[in-house]
Parts: structure tokens; C-alpha cells; sequence
């Protein structure tokens, strides 16, 4: 199908996981994400998917544990407070090694905070919520369209590396409509094949154990290791990012998701009023890409880094950059959006220092 | 002469030594359970989940598919797997802390749900694994590290009742609470197993046996000791007895 339909973004995104093969959801009602689920909910018996909804987040992301352990493609969406609370399972999870696919359409915090878009949940996402040496792969769309084929993306690097993905928007994502054109229907059958360690009743083969237990810290330590060197690959081969017009800019904005979308259109108007600007705007949060910024960054005068949060990715940002250049930071936080006309002041304010 | 052979360990165990301390009654279920399995021919198609405590390992005692789950969380990563996998048998095997205190809603939704796996729940009134803190089954008055002067009403509330308090949920369809200190009550247990597993295979429900089991590592007693306090104590708070059987006689 390659017609444009207009959709809501929990709903895309939904109807984006049951076209990537994934049959089986647990999930927990929260704003603003709950069409996700409710959508999910009608769907999948339509598909002859299963449908559940838990107890609770943190029961939620165990049952993704036990689907995932089977080898199916499995999916959950919640938001901060939900998300919170799936920590401990992201981190049996990412321990185990099991393909699982989260979405994260943020909200307001800290605590019950609002229902407003934000992305204050990036340090949770990216430097790992719950306990341990561990890494989730986080994506962060821009637009409805990308959100839907980052879904199908998140899926497949999860099965590729057998590892959690988690897909972080945010409560504007979640909520607005857009025209977009879904991916094709993907056969459950066709999907990658785990049945070399995933566990389906043993058969006539020797029982298959998937834990993140063991109690000798030298084998842990190599299980530790196993992981890292996943990790190493995923960043050679997964980090993602887009530039707009950066090779003749003067300055740099940087911004991911909602606020990376909203930068593109403060890019035309700043360069109408004279202001040479570009975008950098990382779609994998993890693996970040440190190093295509640092090249975008080069020769510019400053870096500003724009968020939905009182600054959690501009610690990347400056990582990446380093002492070369100056980084600024604005944002706004609480479910409140910077609006292009607050980023071209910040810009004006720059420029005029920099001068 | 042909040799008779008296003793051969279930096809369902992998082999692997037990980690249990002399006397401790974990080991005497994880038999029943396999003895079971075996019965029943299905373990090529059984998945176990193991809880955290001392029986963190059964997932490599049965020769079965396994993991471990987090702590209290067994339920649910069963019910993650069964809805996945709607043709195998899925059990979980809880203690009393992992299932009636950290994943106090896990198994009540799960129970409630009717979910088609298999709980064993094993009742030794304490924490065994982490060295004998209060359990939510920790009698009144009894002594652990964590209530060193007696376990009192007003600090604790009272022993959690796991049997009575899932009796009323909709969907269990087995639920029966046995012990297994003398052979007649291992033949109980052996029994029930099969009728939990029995539930499991024809779709019925949930099912659960409760186990009323020794620690006497850390009850502070010997093997012997630990058997009479259980039968003088812990089945005096703990009514042994069959409370929901929709599975019948015709097995
Ligand atoms: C989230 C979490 N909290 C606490 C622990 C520590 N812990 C491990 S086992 C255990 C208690 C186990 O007791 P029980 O379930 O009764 O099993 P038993 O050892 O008596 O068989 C605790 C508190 C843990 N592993 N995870
Ligand atoms: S500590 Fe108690 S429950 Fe644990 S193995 Fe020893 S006797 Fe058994
Ligand atoms: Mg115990």
C-alpha cells in the first residue's frame, strides 16, 4: 500500500508494529499514549495476534520477557511513569538478550508530572533506567512517517542483535494526525529465525536456558564482555542521523524527535533574517553519533542544542564536541514546547555574542 | 540373575546436583514435579520458569526449556510465554517471599485470569535464600532476622494466606495445598501435581499447589526437628486440603 492515510501517531505507530510481524502486545493504559494500546486491542485478534492488558507495568514488561523468550516479535508502548516502572524488566531483558520493541511516548515529569510532550526521559532511555553495565538501542523520530518506519527498523535491529529497542517519542508524536505511508505486511513466518536458543518446549533437542544469572563473576564478567562487544557493533552499524544544510552554516542547531522537526522550519526562517544555520539532528539516541556531530560541528561557531527538557542530550552533545566550540542549551521543560520564535531569539542572542 | 532396578532418577531431571542444604524439601518437589512430567509425557514441550531464591537454579535442575525470572515476577513472564505459545505447558516454581510478597499481584492476576500455566509454590514461612528474614508466612511470634523478637500483629500483620485468598478468584481451576514429610503425604503431593498439570493440559485454568515446606537451615534445627515443627506449627496456621479441583477424577 502506497497511498498516503491520515492517522494519529499512537495508532500509526500500532498498526506499524502488526505490519513488522509483531502478534503479541502487554501493555498498561496511560496518556498520551493509550490509543496505542487501545488500538492494539482491536487489532490484533483481527490478525490472530493476542492481546493483554496487564496488571501493571512492571507486569507488563515481564510478560514481554516471557514472549520474547519464545522467539516472537513482541511489543509494548507506555509512557514516563509506565516506563519507570518496566525498568527492572528492561534490565533481565537486556541481560537475557531477548528482541523486544518499546515505545515511550514521553510526557511531562519528574513523578505524575502532565500529559504534555517532552523529552525529559532521554537520560533514562539512553544511559539505562534500570541496574547494570547495559545499553537499550533508543530511536528517536520526527514525524509520524518516520516514527512508522522506525518501528519496522526497531524490530529488526531487536532480532538482529537480541536486544531491547526502545522508540522514544513523545506526547506531540503520539497525538497528532499526518498523512503517511505504512510498509508492506511482513508474514510472521517469514520473520528472523531464533529457534538456536529461543525456548518452545525442547523437543527432541537438548533444553535451550536464556537468563541473565550467573552467579560466578568471571563468567559474568564474560557475559558482560559478550554484550559489550554487541554494543560495539550496533554503534559501527546502527548510529543514524540527518543534517540540514549544515555545510554552509555558521551555526549549529542540534535537537532529536519532536524538537529536531521544529528546528527545521527555524532553520528557513533564521536564514531569511541573515542567520546562517544548519541542523544536526541524531535519530539512534544510542548509539549517539559522538563522532558524524563532531565533522558537522567543525568550523561552526557554536552549537545550540534545543530540547523539551532542562538539558539531558546536551551532555552528548558536549561530549561530541568538546571544548572546540561553544554549546549553548535551550529548552523548555514540564510538557511546555519551545516555539520557533523562542529558538531564534536564543539564535539572535548567540549570534550577537559570537560576533 | 537379571538386576532389578529399584532406583531411577525422572527423565524431567537434568542430573545436575542440588544446591539445597541436608533436609531442605525443595529438593523432594523438584522430584514430584518431574516424576510428573514424565508421567504425563510432556517434557518436550514444558517451559519452567524459576523464581529468585534458593531455588534460583531449578531452571537448570529440570531438563527442560528455562529461565529465571526476576524476583515475584515468575507469573508473568508465564503468561508472556503461554499466550506466545498457546501448545506448550508452562510452570512456575515460587517461594513464599518471591509469590506472596514482591509478586503479591503478579500471581493473583495471573490466577485470576485463568491463566493455562502451573504455580508450585513453596511455603517455608521465611526468606531462605537471603538468611532467614520474615516471610509473608512468617508465623506470629515466630523468630527471623528481620523480627528478632517474634513476629507481632501490630508491627507485621498477620501469615498470608495464599490458598484462601486465591480460592475466590475465577480462574483457578486447581488449587490444593499438600506436605510432603511422610510418604503418604509425598503421594498427596504427587497427586496434586499431576492434577495441576492435568488442569494446565485441558485448558481449564490456573492451577497451583501449595507446599508447606522445611527450611531448617534457617529455622535453626536439624532435618528431624524441622519435619515435627512443621507438623506441630506451620499445618496448624496452614489448613492442608484441596480447595478448588475442576479438573475431576477422570485424569
Ligand atoms: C527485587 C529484589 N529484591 C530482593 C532480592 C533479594 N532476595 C533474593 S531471594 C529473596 C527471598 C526469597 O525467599 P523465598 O521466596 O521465600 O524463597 P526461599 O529462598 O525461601 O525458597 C530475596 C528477598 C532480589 N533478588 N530482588
Ligand atoms: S536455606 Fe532453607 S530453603 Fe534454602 S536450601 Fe537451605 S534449607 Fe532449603
Ligand atoms: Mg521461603
Amino acid at each position: 500500500m502506497t497511498e498516503k492515510t491520515m492517522v494519529k501517531g499512537n495508532e500509526a505507530m500500532a498498526e506499524a508494529a502488526i505490519r513488522a510481524g509483531c502478534r503479541l502486545y502487554f501493555g498498561y493504559p496511560i496518556t498520551p499514549q493509550s490509543e496505542f494500546t487501545e488500538y492494539m486491542a482491536k487489532r490484533l485478534p483481527e490478525v490472530g495476534g493476542s492481546f493483554l492488558q496487564s496488571e501493571s507495568e512492571v507486569s507488563a514488561v515481564n510478560m514481554i520477557y516471557g514472549a520474547a523468550c519464545t522467539g516472537r516479535r513482541v511489543l509494548t508502548s507506555t509512557s514516563g511513569p509506565g516506563f519507570s516502572l518496566m525498568q527492572e524488566g528492561m534490565s533481565y531483558i537486556a541481560g537475557a538478550e531477548l528482541p523486544s520493541v518499546f515505545v515511550n511516548v514521553v510526557r511531562g515529569g519528574p513523578g505524575l508530572g502532565d500529559i504534555q510532550p517532552a523529552q525529559s526521559d532521554y537520560f533514562q532511555a539512553t544511559k539505562g533506567g534500570g541496574h547494570g553495565d547495559y545499553h537499550a538501542v533508543v530511536l528517536g523520530p520526527g514525524t509520524i512517517q518516520e516514527a512508522v518506519e522506525l518501528i519496522s527498523d526497531a524490530f529488526d535491529i531487536a532480532d538482529r542483535y537480541r536486544t531491547p529497542v526502545i522508540v522514544l517519542a513523545d506526547g506531540m508524536l503520539g497525538q497528532m494526525m499526518e498523512p503517511v505511508i505504512f510498509g508492506k505486511y511482513r508474514d510472521p513466518d517469514s520473520l528472523p529465525d531464533h529457534s538456536e536458543w529461543s525456548l518452545t518446549g525442547a523437543g527432541k533437542r537438548e533444553p535451550h536456558k536464556v537468563t541473565s544469572f550467573n552467579i560466578d563473576p568471571y563468567e559474568l564478567e564474560k557475559m558482560n564482555m559478550r554484550y559489550q562487544a554487541k554494543y560495539k557493533e550496533i554503534i559501527k552499524n546502527e548510529t543514524r542521523y540527518e543534517t540540514i544544510r549544515t555545510e554552509d552554516a555558521d551555526y549549529l542547531l542540534v535537537g532529536f524527535g519532536t524538537m529536531g522537526r521544529i528546528l527545521g522550519s527555524v532553520i528557513r526562517q533564521a536564514r531569511e533574517q541573515g542567520i546562517k544555520v544548519g541542523l544536526f539532528r541524531p535519530i539512534t539516541l544510542w548509539p549517539f553519533p559522538y563522532d558524524q556531530l563532531k565533522k558537522s560541528a567543525k568550523g561552526k561557531k557554536y552549537v545550540l542544542d534545543v530540547e523539551m527538557s532542562t538539558g539531558q542530550m546536551v551532555e552528548d552533545v558536549r561530549l561530541a564536541v568538546g571544548d572546540s566550540l561553544p554549546v549553548h542549551f535551550y529548552g523548555r521543560t514540564g510538557g511546555v514546547v519551545p516555539n520557533p520564535e523562542e529558538v531564534l531569539q536564543a539564535l539572535r542572542k548567540h549570534t550577537e555574542e559570537a560576533e | 540373575m537379571s538386576v532389578l532396578t529399584t532406583f531411577k532418577p525422572p527423565k524431567a531431571l537434568s542430573g545436575k546436583e542440588f544446591t539445597y542444604c541436608p533436609g531442605c524439601q525443595h529438593g523432594t518437589v523438584h522430584r514430584l514435579i518431574a516424576e510428573v512430567i514424565d508421567e504425563l509425557q510432556i517434557q518436550g514441550r514444558t517451559i519452567m520458569v524459576a523464581p529468585v531464591g534458593c531455588s534460583v537454579f531449578a531452571y537448570e535442575f529440570f531438563d527442560v526449556d528455562g529461565t529465571v525470572a526476576a524476583h515475584g515476577r515468575a507469573p508473568a513472564v508465564a503468561t508472556g510465554m503461554k499466550r506466545a505459545l498457546k501448545d506448550s505447558v508452562v510452570f512456575t516454581y515460587q517461594g513464599d517471599g518471591d509469590l506472596a510478597a514482591i509478586g503479591t499481584a503478579e500471581i493473583v492476576h495471573a490466577a485470576n485470569r485463568g491463566e493455562k500455566i502451573t504455580t508450585i509454590f513453596i511455603n517455608n514461612a521465611i526468606y531462605g535464600m537471603t538468611g532467614g528474614q520474615m516471610a509473608p508466612t512468617t508465623l506470629l511470634g515466630m523468630k527471623t532476622s528481620t523480627c528478632p523478637y517474634g513476629r507481632t500483629v501490630e508491627n507485621d500483620g498477620y501469615p498470608v494466606h495464599v490458598c484462601e485468598l486465591l480460592k475466590e478468584t475465577g480462574g483457578i481451576a486447581y488449587l490444593e495445598r499438600t506436605t510432603v514429610n511422610t510418604p503418604q503425604d509425598i503421594r498427596k503431593t504427587r497427586k496434586a501435581l499431576r492434577k495441576a498439570f492435568t488442569a494446565q493440559l485441558k485448558g481449564l485454568g490456573f492451577s497451583l499447589v501449595e507446599v508447606l515446606s522445611t527450611c531448617p537451615t534457617n529455622w535453626g534445627m536439624n532435618p528431624i526437628e524441622a519435619t515435627e515443627w512443621l507438623e506441630e506449627n506451620l499445618k496448624r496456621e496452614f489448613k492442608v486440603g484441596l480447595f478448588v479441583d475442576k479438573v475431576g477424577d477422570d485424569q
